[in-house]
């Protein structure tokens, strides 16, 4: 079982490989990858570093390339594959179909792995991507439970590549235009989600208010700690005029008492959501998989290692890989 | 702006009964001044079985009327059984097929097709691979700015290019099912409460402000997207065809507008209150298209 960890920036990196990262996944430091906030990611040449590290240590760097170029200015997410492949790292991480096949056509050694943002969520799909452009891996969607993803496993012979822990997306990833409704900007073409330059807080009578661009995401009596307002884990009113959360609780993904069962199932590799994380999160994060992982290889149980201080509203789901939580 | 321009009428996203969704497409087949209609359950495989036979009577009277089919596939397929039913359409269909994701587009690589609105495509790399693919037809996705629109047309180089026109936009699916979610309900469990909404279920912010709308496992846009204003504009970009989501408003009415603006009438103003006449239920948007918010109106 590989574990697959984040890092947006090289302490992040060296702090993931001394805390047991098999590979650090990446990005550069610009609209070509799906974390594409201010201060974070790696120019060509501390990537260049990266790599000699992780290779000096017998460890793998990726590089998710994994927004949707923009039509009629292809060169950014071109130039991206060709300093990616340049550099010797040991694949791509990749969404977008045109550049899927400008990878294979120019640079047919470089390995690429389909994205979870192309949401492949089944067979068919799956066996398109590995016909057409040969990817593989594919990172599984969070739509599936853990039976479907033991299912899916024995009709295609491309690896799977699994979330484990952090941030989730309650909608298909890449399927969801949410946040440019409200912001203008979103996931595929951005590289961002309800981004921190259309985030507000307001002060309103003891509340305090989040809001992201013009709408209201969630409020909080005063002194409660006010969480970020990512658009799908508001509080909203539908039909029966009472606020709920409406679309899912703020929440975090951690599947690691479900380990045993995913290492069953098939899955080749486990990976950390985090990219925008620091230093700290990553070290707690991927030394806790690395010491779960080992046990539950060992055969031993899954040892209980508490995340609650780093998930988000300090509570954890199993998310889409139990079925109820449909 | 002349009769090339192509009015679509997309299928019907939301759970209406299927007697009423059968007597919807047999006014349109007799009515709607439309070229092309969409037909089949794009949401929730689980509403398939109610209205499945009844569609072999509403295509023969839809091509009776002048008006060529296209049969619409899931937008999102995880289930053995809804990929089962993926296969049955995609090998022995006698319409075209509508792929809505990349599981269809691959069961029909080769053959004609439209690919659907809900298969991200954002630049002329991808558009030239689904036309080499086998596409008859590329139905753009909702967020796409008029720059990229402009670039993807021109790439197109006069092979057919759909924009969705008018109606609430599909912004996000996901595995969960927030209808049940909102009832209290299991998907699996969720005694059809979406049949409640027949436009989606109104959301709103904690102000009170209407936000988005939901439609089981999909999450809509509360504003109607209406780019009646932009038609000239698009047509003159080389878009071939024009969609409108059906709504449960007077849809032959709303398609008369559309054609008549398409047909070179130019008093948009006259025309928009028209439409304001006719959509009760929720105001007009077109941001996506002017590169800002989704949920705008840019006048």
């Amino acid at each position: 079982m590989e574990l697959v960890c984040p890092a947006g920036t090289p302490s992040a990196l060296r702090a993931a490989l001394q805390a047991g990262a098999d590979v650090v996944y990446v990005g550069f430091r610009d609209e070509t990858n799906a974390r594409n906030f201010p201060g974070l990611n790696f120019s060509p040449e501390e990537l260049q570093e990266a790599v000699a590290l992780a290779h000096g240590m017998g460890r793998q760097v990726y590089v998710a390339i994994n927004t949707y170029p923009q039509a009629g200015n292809l060169a950014p997410w071109h130039k991206a594959v060709d300093t990616a492949a340049r550099i010797g790292v040991d694949a791509v991480i990749l969404a977008d179909i045109g550049l899927l096949d400008y990878a294979q056509q120019n640079h047919p050694d470089l390995r690429r792995h389909l994205s979870v943002q192309a949401s492949a969520s089944n067979p068919e799909a799956i066996r398109f991507y590995k016909q057409a452009f040969d990817v593989q891996r594919v990172v599984l969607p969070r739509v599936l439970t853990v039976r479907e993803i033991a299912d899916l496993i024995k009709e295609i012979d491309v690896e799977t590549e699994v979330f484990a822990f952090g941030g989730m997306c309650v909608m298909a990833e890449g399927r969801c235009s949410l946040s440019s409704y409200a912001t203008g900007k979103s996931p595929n073409m951005n590289g961002v989600c309800s981004p921190a330059s259309h985030v507000e807080y307001e002060q309103r009578r003891g509340k305090l208010i989040s809001k992201l661009g013009e709408f209201t995401i969630n409020s909080f009596p005063d002194g409660e700690p006010a969480g970020y307002p990512t658009l799908c884990k508001g509080r909203f009113i539908g039909h029966t005029g009472d606020p709920s959360y409406l679309f899912e609780e703020p929440t975090s993904l951690n599947v690691m008492m479900m380990l045993p069962e995913l290492i069953q199932s098939g899955v080749k590799a486990l990976k950390i959501e985090g990219r925008q994380r620091g230093k700290a999160y990553v070290t707690q994060v991927v030394s806790g998989y690395r010491k779960a992982i080992d046990a539950v290889m060992k055969g031993e149980t899954v040892p209980f290692i508490d995340m609650a201080n780093i998930t988000e509203g300090t509570r954890s789901t199993a998310g889409a890989y139990q079925k109820n939580w449909r | 702006m002349s009769e090339n321009q192509k009015l679509t009428m997309g299928p019907v996203l939301y759970n209406w009964p299927a007697e009423k969704k059968r007597d919807f497409y047999f006014r349109i087949a007799d009515e709607a001044p439309v070229d092309v209609v969409y037909i089949g359950e794009v949401t929730c495989s689980k509403r398939t079985p109610f209205f499945t036979p009844y569609i072999p009577d509403i295509c023969e009277r839809l091509e009776a009327s002048g008006k060529k089919v296209v049969l619409s596939s899931l937008a999102l397929v995880m289930s053995g059984r809804e990929r089962n039913e993926l296969t049955d359409l995609t090998s022995e269909c006698p319409w075209e097929i509508e792929a809505n994701d990349l599981s269809a587009i691959s069961l029909l690589s080769g053959k004609p097709h439209v690919v659907g609105p809900f298969v991200n495509l954002y630049n002329e790399g991808t558009l030239g691979y689904f036309y080499q693919n086998g596409a008859s037809r590329i139905v753009l996705p909702c967020e796409l700015p008029v720059d990229s629109i402009a670039k993807l047309t021109d790439s197109a180089k006069g092979r057919e290019i759909e924009i969705q026109a008018f109606g609430r936009l599909p912004l996000a699916l996901s595995a969960r099912c927030y209808h049940a979610r909102s009832h209290n309900l299991s998907k699996d469990g969720c005694l059809y409460v979406c049949d409640k909404d027949p436009d989606g279920m109104d959301v709103s912010t904690l102000d009170g402000d209407p936000f988005l709308a939901v439609n089981g496992t999909h999450t809509m846009s509360y504003t109607v997207n209406n780019l009646l204003g932009e038609l000239k504009e698009l047509s003159e970009l080389g878009v071939t065809h024009f969609r409108l989501w059906p709504h449960d408003e007077d849809m032959v009415k709303i398609a008369e507008v559309y054609r008549r603006t398409l047909d070179g009438d130019d008093d948009i103003e006259k025309s928009n209150a028209e439409l304001e006449e006719l959509v009760t239920f929720a105001p007009f948007s077109n941001g996506f298209y002017h590169a800002v918010e989704g949920t705008k109106m840019v006048e």
